[in-house]
């Protein structure tokens, strides 16, 4: 099959950036998005230019490493599918793509489709965690879960840190990502003690790493290659509120534990 | 080079507790002053980060990844084991044990196996502690599920993620201890050399992915958790980024690497497509747990699947196999697998697949049942191939997955420079000729968690390493070196990619140093692969420059030392006269098709010591002794 692409190409962080078209012959349906870029790359070293910078590892959708906008949604036109898993059978031929970064204040550019993503590293930082020392922990079956927590903490930690809800967002808020890890950890008795802590901490640092706030569009979801449901983000507006009521005084420490 | 395997003496059941309780340690004050780097984020890296910083010390951790979220430890699927005996189904620490030797092929040491065995069941806890949502009964205790080579079900499972969420409980872990300013973390830093002063590991010289610096950090002790290094083989399904970089560049500095012939070849992996195929994706082994895998008996069918009846379909495992049937263990499952494709029996596009077909699974289970274990692989399945698992059986194949060969290692992980360690996949250690399905987890834990943190201290105690200044001349000349090597790969301006390389050797490797050996085979790819590495340096295109992100330049990096590696893989298939596990050297087998073993010759851990480039590599050998398992033929029948 073949495609035109329109690439955004920008060679540094203060640099401006511009839409490139490359028109692509003998593309395989059976090839996914990231094998049809390598192979772009392949043709652009081979006439001397300067191959596309795009973030990708493992290919098969779990490490959350790969993402961009594809015709003006992150991650392309599937449901539930990373940019890796992605084929190009899912497009028709001659179709006409426009390939963007996540766009986002608090996602930097770093070059061509790679954005730094760190914000979301530091906001796990400030309080994203149960504090269990190595050593420390008790017989794993003296603690029951009843099934119904244990699943529905599983579907908030299946979040890959990919980034896709924020670049949807019309406000690029962080909310479903924060949402879903404070909902995984919340849910869980071994994640009470510092239920209150992690929601104050995670929330002042997505706030301090400028993140929009949440107006329920509901992008995210639909964005989300592993299908968060946005429940988890009245969860998280639940537990906020709950935090700064009830523990006024759950000023996160360095650690994340809490004073209050 | 001498090889000192420190294995405790008194019996296996006692040596590790005795071992720790007369490791030396260090005062709480000093641990402190002591930095300890930490190359990789994975199960094994951040784990032991975490820990080390938990204990007191300062740690440095570094990976290539944008975040330390990212190793390629997150993509294992299926489950991590543990002798807990919660089925009581007669689990026990020494069937683990027995189960991981025999496993191997009786190719790794008595001692080790069995300390993580010993250990398996606190990574449970502490797992479980740190809020991984295992899977659950309705009672609210833990599930399990039965793997490959085994025989009890020990093996706990978060859905089909297990990897994933294992990781990001050491990923949280660690993120802790970077929040309260323990640990540095260094993303987008990726290791190209070690420092070595005075016969110790003291530091290591790095590169800034973003800016392209080369720089220097120093520090007490050096800790390799940098994964395996199937990527040498092109087609894997690690991630595109693993490499063999660091721990070879270990090894050109004094570290002994062990087996490096041992790589495992996953029977469950979707099949390649085609030319432009950039990775092979894995289908979890849990899958043969509900899933028979058969081939048409007649070579040259053309009927669907579903219109193939019972009878003329062979269930080869089963036929093989009665005991184990779809779940003997992996080496012997692709060897079957690749064999019948040869018979001109494969399915799918070019004949190289098998079908893995849970059919009678979804007629006995119910449909939903099936969904709730394997959703998310069947939907992955789909995604890629664009067949529906619950219509039309899927087609698998075996692919490069894991390497057991990697830095020799004592019992207390260190390699054979004082004061570097190597855990997880990096190192040799557990595992012997073949691995058992989800035991790659539960020792990249058990290193990181349970085993370093205590005898790092030992070395650090005894040796007390003076702190070293990365302005130390051993620093500046390293770090000009690597500067100098970035430099040649960027000046050779030739026509081929770094990529066009990279297949071409991974083809030579996968068709010589594959599945399958011989020795003509393999000495016809030492010479093929120094013709490519000549060619590689004078007529790779890298492009760019070196002071910005260089995707192409990384890869270019990597490759060249894959090319280096590779003949020392090579070399030691060649050298080992012998089959077991996943090492299957066509001249030594037994009637049946199964890997003969020649203990008498080959008993020994091949530890390899470089010489210098183009030269022979001297073979260091560590005699296995086994007390405590009778050395047998494996049998699966």
């Amino acid at each position: 099959m073949r495609v035109t692409l329109h690439v955004w190409r920008q060679p540094g962080p203060e640099l401006a950036g511009v839409f490139v078209r490359y028109d692509m012959t003998d593309v395989s349906p059976d090839m996914s998005f990231l094998e049809m870029l390598d192979v772009l790359n392949q043709q652009l070293l081979a006439r001397q230019d300067d191959p596309i910078a795009f973030d990708h590892d493992c290919r098969e959708g779990i490490c959350g490493a790969c993402g961009m906008v594809i015709n003006g949604r992150p991650h392309g036109p599937r449901r539930a599918t990373t940019t890796c898993q992605l084929h190009m059978r899912s497009f028709p031929d001659g179709a006409e793509l426009w390939i963007e970064p996540w766009r986002a204040r608090a996602f930097p550019v770093i070059k061509d489709l790679v954005v730094d993503r760190g914000a979301f590293d530091r906001i796990i930082q400030a309080g994203g965690f149960i504090t269990a020392r190595t050593g420390s922990a008790p017989e794993a079956n003296s603690l029951l879960v009843p099934k119904a927590d244990a699943d529905l903490a599983m579907d908030a930690a299946a979040c890959i840190g990919c980034g896709a809800c924020v670049a949807a967002c019309p406000n690029a808020s962080a909310m479903l990502f924060v949402a879903a890890k404070v909902s995984h950890l919340g849910l869980l008795p071994q994640g009470q003690p510092e239920r209150a802590a992690r929601v104050v901490g995670m929330v002042a640092q997505m706030d301090a790493e400028g993140f929009g706030a949440c107006s329920n569009h509901g992008e995210c979801m639909a964005a989300c290659p592993k299908e968060i449901s946005i429940d988890f983000i009245a969860r998280l507006n639940r537990d906020y509120l709950k935090a700064v009521v009830s523990h006024p005084s759950s000023v996160v420490r360095g650690d994340g534990g809490s004073n209050g | 080079m001498e090889l000192r395997s420190r294995i405790p003496d008194g019996p296996l059941e006692a040596k590790w507790e005795r071992h720790r309780s007369g490791i030396k340690l260090v005062n709480p004050a000093n641990k402190l002053k002591h930095h300890i780097l930490v190359v990789g984020s994975g199960l094994a890296g951040a784990s032991a980060a975490a820990s080390l910083a938990e204990l007191g010390y300062r740690v440095s951790c570094f990976c290539f990844q944008d975040s330390p979220r990212r190793a390629h430890s997150i993509a294992a699927q299926g489950g991590i084991n543990a002798a807990k005996n919660y089925q009581n189904d007669g689990d026990s620490v020494f069937r683990l044990f027995y189960d991981t030797i025999k496993g191997g092929d009786f190719r790794s040491r008595e001692a080790n196996v069995y300390r993580l065995a010993e250990i398996s069941a606190r990574i449970i806890d502490q797992c479980t502690a740190q809020g991984v949502p295992f899977a659950r009964e309705y009672g609210g205790l833990l599930a399990n599920r039965s793997f490959g080579g085994v025989q009890v079900s020990r093996t706990f499972y978060a859905r089909g993620q297990t990897g994933q969420q294992l990781l990001l409980g050491a990923y949280q872990a660690l993120s802790r201890q970077i929040g309260i300013g323990t640990v540095t973390m260094y993303p987008r830093s990726e290791m190209l050399d070690l420092v070595v002063i005075d016969g110790r590991a003291r530091g290591i010289i790095t590169r800034d992915l973003i800016s392209g610096a080369v720089s220097a950090h120093a520090g007490d002790a050096v800790v390799l958790a940098t994964g395996g290094y199937s990527n040498v083989y092109y087609l894997s399904t690690n991630a595109k980024g693993c490499n063999v970089t660091a721990i070879w560049r270990a090894h050109k500095r004094g570290a002994a690497f062990a087996n490096p012939g041992f790589t495992q070849i996953h029977p469950t992996c979707i099949p390649q497509t085609g030319a432009h195929q950039s990775k092979l994706t894995l289908m979890s082994e849990s899958l043969r747990n509900d899933g028979r895998i058969w081939v048409p008996k007649r070579q040259g069918e053309t009927r669907p699947p579903h219109q193939i009846p019972e009878e003329d379909r062979d269930y080869y495992l089963e036929r093989l196999y009665p005991s184990y049937g779809n779940l003997a263990p992996r080496d012997i499952a692709s060897r079957r697998a690749k064999e019948v494709c040869d018979e001109g029996r494969g399915v799918g596009p070019g004949g190289h697949g098998v079908y893995l077909d849970l059919r009678d699974a979804i007629a006995r289970l119910g449909r939903r049942v099936i969904a709730e274990r394997y959703g998310n692989l069947f939907e992955m399945y789909q995604r890629i191939t664009g067949e529906d698992p619950f219509q039309v059986p899927m087609r698998i194949y075996p692919a490069p997955h894991y390497t057991m060969g990697g830095l020799w290692v004592d019992y207390n992980l260190m390699t054979t420079v004082d004061g570097l360690y190597a855990i997880g996949e990096a190192n040799f250690s557990d595992h012997g000729a073949n691995r058992l399905g989800a035991s790659a987890l539960m020792q990249g834990l058990a290193d990181g968690y349970f085993i370093l943190p205590y005898t790092i201290g030992d070395y650090l105690a005894q040796a007390k390493p003076v702190t070293v200044d990365p302005e130390h001349p051993a620093f500046h000349q390293i770090r000009g070196e690597v500067a100098e090597r970035v430099r040649r790969l960027l000046a050779a301006s030739g026509r081929k990619t770094v990529d066009a390389f990279h297949r071409e050797l991974g083809r030579v490797m996968w068709d010589k140093c594959g599945m399958s050996r011989n020795a003509a085979g393999l000495k016809e790819a030492m010479g093929r692969i120094g013709q490519l590495r000549d060619e590689f340096w004078r007529d790779v295109h890298v492009g760019g420059r070196g002071e910005e992100l260089n995707q192409s330049l990384e890869h270019a990096g990597r490759v060249a030392d894959f090319f280096e590696f590779a003949e020392l893989m090579c070399q030691d298939a060649l050298y080992r006269e012998e089959s077991c596990g996943c090492h299957f050297r066509e001249e030594y087998q037994t009637p049946e098709g199964e890997a003969k073993r020649d203990d008498e010759r080959f008993g020994y851990v091949a530890a390899w010591e470089f010489a210098g480039l183009g030269k022979e590599p001297v073979l260091h050998k560590e005699p296995l002794a086994f007390e405590a398992v009778h050395l047998a033929q494996r049998s699966y029948k």
